[in-house]
């Protein structure tokens, strides 16, 4: 698969459990400007549900992607504004 | 029968006059609610002390505060512990009236055994790589969770403001928290 976004930061919350991949997400996107894209590699299984939850109901993110591979679960978040 | 308004409303309808006062208090109203003061609010009230039950406050706090939430914790009774710099590294799990927990009662009752059941849910912890209370307790404060401790159990408990972490409003009662529920979009009582 070819990823039509460029990543601009990565996040290795790899280890940690709930809430911390999806509060670590939130700082480290805080840190971005508009437009960046952030990979989140996680362990925690329950990150696909959460990330992709924290990214509906939160402005100002766009989740691109989510995998799963090998027991990582890759998330692309983009800072829309 | 008739449908002729002209003139010959009944007593009870509203005029014209009170319709159109009450459409501008709405427009007023929602011109409000979608204004910048329309921030998601939460509002938490923590009542236990045991290890277990510190978490769920904890975990929420943060979480709503990744979510743009604007979140207060008001912290009562046994929930001031998780606030205490000494005592929240310290809380206690215990399997008396716990039947999920693999000892029964008549033995959970026994002198040490919290010792015993605490450490090993705290080896859980370790090995699961949960958070602790008081990272999250930290983090949650980085991201913004107002804190309060309920100042008539500080009194009753007899702690000391001083006591809290950094960060950790005093000096509050039910009224401040009563004002963030009525103010909040969800409201708990852990």
């Amino acid at each position: 698969m070819s990823a039509e976004f460029d990543i601009t930061e990565t996040l290795d919350v790899k280890g940690a459990s709930c809430p911390m991949p999806v509060v670590k997400t939130k700082t480290a996107i805080d840190d971005l400007s508009e437009g960046e894209v952030l990979e989140v590699l996680a362990t925690d299984a329950g990150s696909m549900s959460d990330i992709d939850g924290w990214s509906s109901g939160t402005e100002g993110v766009e989740l691109l992607d989510q995998a799963e591979g090998d027991g990582v679960y890759k998330h692309y978040v983009r800072k829309t504004e | 029968m008739s449908t002729d308004a002209s003139g010959a409303a009944t007593d009870d309808a509203p005029s014209r006059a009170e319709l159109a006062a009450r459409v501008d208090e709405l427009e007023a109203a929602l011109a409000d609610a979608t204004g910048e003061d329309a921030e998601k609010k939460m509002s938490i009230i923590a009542t236990k002390g045991t290890l277990d039950m510190a978490y769920p406050p904890l975990i929420l706090a943060s979480t709503a505060a990744a979510f743009g939430y604007e979140v207060t914790v008001f912290h009562t009774f046994w929930g001031l512990d998780i606030l205490h710099e000494e005592r929240s590294s310290d809380l206690k799990l215990s399997s008396v009236g716990n039947p999920n927990m693999p000892v029964p009662n008549a033995l959970a009752a026994l002198p040490g055994m919290d010792r015993v059941t605490t450490t090993l849910m705290e080896k859980r912890i370790a090995d699961n790589d949960t958070a602790t209370v008081e990272e999250l307790l930290e983090t949650s404060l980085e991201m913004g969770v107002e804190f309060q401790a309920c100042q008539m159990t500080i009194d009753l408990m007899d702690y000391d403001e001083d006591d809290f972490y950094d960060g950790v409003t005093t000096g509050v009662g039910a009224a401040t928290a009563l004002e963030d529920m009525a103010d909040a979009d969800i409201q708990l009582l852990v």
